[in-house]
């Protein structure tokens, strides 16, 4: 009776309007701001990697055109951020998967206590990424930290010393932080899936006569398989451009044995003041982020293809 | 049989307490060389526990330094962004919910697209845009940038928790005369509390966490939050072991509150993303 007390020829076309306009006006906040603090910024500093951009020097700000990508180039430093970049991203990213799907596994047989267990070994995510750097620098520190002693005492190290000033070890130092404070978000989103995966599956396997590592083979597995798909992938970008760590732990020393490509962009922009190198260096990275991600999506296509 | 089903268990439960010892262990040294005197540290060497406690670096962090300042500005900080980045991705989350337009494709495109190149990239031009307009060294500056940060992940957070209500709800009310808007505000909104308390958590966590813009965007100690106040601390006194990490664990117990409310929600609202995509 209500809808005949409103007959749609009643409604003024500013009535009409306002509903067609609704869900623009729902998300205008959203996209402005998103426009003005992260769209503009990245075009502005896109332009930055052709210009002479220092921020202490008040003659700067032409264009240079390619010069900063020539001195990139011969930039010892810039090769070195690219290999270390690899490397910890490729340990990060394997260790925390592995721990991570061994800790989902554990927590998805049912035990009583399973919240609180869940709790402690999830808190670590809790930890802002700056005090999990800290707090890891200052274990690996022998005047304060054991680490170096228990690593000393089990014939690991030849002397109880600081690992983050040894340039041949110190990348493990951020490696250990990063594991540390990823294993629960790979460990979470692994539980997640695994308990959308229907019961019965496994009780009928039971019956059938399969044992948990059979179960876990040709059931777990493959039900997780998209799900461990999506995660690495995305992970490996965001671990790639995880800088946090490095930088409150080593700065990128010893002899920037530990500097990656995002920490080397900090350093350019934080320390030196030189925004135009800083942006040239960014833009490679977002190039190479770039290239990485289309490989991925040329990959599934093909799997898909041959399937 | 039973004897193997036996190990499995007590393997199963072995392998959870290293789990547990190892997340918790870091965290439990911050807090052990916190109230460990400053004379014992350099005599006791690694042992587990200091042979006695003492409180004074809290209350030395507490009363003699600038920490209550950072903790003030970092409250302030990511309070706002959290608050400010629930409403605005409610209100965006609920337009992927429910309408269907034209430009629904390019919204989501926008966000996929923030989420994927490095943030570190905008640190320069960021620093460069806010200075003429005085929004470097402040906090309003900040909470601008973090909120603009968080946005995208809020709101499809935001959109899975409508996906989760009947659409029924709301039409019934329309039905009855209310406007779209009123619908939302009044029957949907509160039906997704444990969403926006979810949101804000998060928000919350990440935003007090942020420590790369906070370094370039603030130079003096009056906005600093507090990662840039610790890091100034432990260049500064780089020997006050002690005082650093009481301070460290100051900084530990916020995050730590919203993470144990939210932490039942985390397994839930992760699955219901997952699933709806």
């Amino acid at each position: 009776m209500t809808l005949a007390a409103r007959p749609i020829e009643a409604r003024p076309l500013m009535r009409r309007l306002a509903i067609a306009w609704e869900p623009y006006l729902y998300s205008a906040p959203t996209v402005i701001l998103i426009v003005t603090v992260m769209l503009v910024p990245l075009v502005v500093g896109i332009s930055y990697a052709f210009r002479d951009i220092q921020l202490l020097n008040p003659f700067s700000g032409g264009y240079v055109g390619l010069a900063h990508f020539r001195e990139l180039w011969q930039d010892q430093a810039f090769f070195e951020a690219l290999r270390n970049t690899v490397w910890w991203t490729g340990a990060s990213v394997a260790l925390q998967f592995f721990f991570g799907l061994i800790l989902a596994l554990l927590l998805n047989v049912p035990f009583a206590g399973r919240g609180l267990v869940q709790a402690l070994v999830f808190l670590p995510w809790a930890v802002p990424s700056f005090l999990a750097g800290l707090n890891w620098a200052w274990l690996f520190n022998p005047v304060v930290g054991p680490l170096p002693h228990w690593l000393f005492a089990l014939g690991i190290l030849s002397s109880p010393e600081n690992i983050l000033s040894d340039p041949n070890l110190a990348m493990w130092g951020p490696i250990a932080a990063n594991v540390w404070w990823g294993i629960p978000f790979f460990a979470i989103t692994m539980l997640a899936a695994m308990q959308a995966i229907p019961a019965d599956l496994y009780e009928a396997a039971a019956i059938d006569g399969a044992g948990p590592l059979q179960r876990f083979g040709s059931i777990t597995l493959p039900f997780l398989a998209p799900t461990i798909a999506i995660t690495v992938l995305l992970r490996t970008v965001w671990i790639a451009n995880f800088a946090d760590l490095i930088v409150v732990m080593t700065g990128g020393g010893p002899a920037d044995r530990t500097q990656i490509l995002a920490s080397y962009i900090f350093t350019q922009a934080f320390k030196r003041l030189d925004f135009g190198y800083a942006s040239a260096v960014s833009l490679v990275l977002l190039v190479l982020l770039l290239i990485y991600s289309l490989l991925i999506v040329a990959l599934r296509q093909t799997v898909l293809n041959r399937s | 049989m039973r004897n193997f089903r036996l190990i499995g268990t007590v393997a199963h439960r072995l392998a959870l307490l290293v789990y547990i010892a190892v997340a918790l262990f870091p965290l439990y040294w911050l807090l052990k060389i916190a109230v460990t005197p400053d004379k014992l540290l350099y005599t006791e060497g690694v042992r587990l526990w200091p042979s006695h406690i003492t409180w004074s670096h809290f209350r030395f962090v507490i009363e003699n330094s600038d920490f209550p300042i950072f903790f003030r500005n970092s409250v302030i900080v990511s309070g706002s962004t959290a608050v400010v980045v629930t409403a605005l991705s409610s209100l965006s989350g609920y337009a992927l919910s429910r309408f269907s337009f034209r430009f629904k494709f390019w919204l989501v495109g926008l966000m996929l697209v923030t989420q994927m190149f490095p943030l570190v990239m905008l640190v320069a031009p960021i620093f460069k845009l806010l200075s003429p307009l005085g929004l470097t060294n402040s906090l309003t500056g900040l909470v601008i940038v973090y909120t603009a940060f968080n946005l995208p992940f809020a709101t499809f957070l935001m959109q899975s928790f409508f996906d989760g209500i009947p659409k029924d709800l709301e039409e019934a009310a329309m039905i009855d005369g209310a406007s779209q808007f009123t619908a939302f505000r009044e029957i949907i909104l509160p039906l997704t509390l444990p969403g926006i308390a979810a949101t804000l958590g998060f928000v919350f966590t990440a935003a007090w966490s942020e420590l790369l813009f906070a370094l370039m965007l603030i130079s003096g100690n009056d906005a600093a939050t507090f990662p840039v106040g610790l890091l100034g601390f432990v260049s500064k006194f780089a020997v006050d072991f002690g005082q650093m990490m009481a301070a460290g664990v100051l900084a530990l117990i916020p995050a730590c509150i919203f993470f144990l409310l939210i932490q039942r929600y985390l397994v839930q609202g992760l699955t219901a993303g997952a699933v709806k995509g």
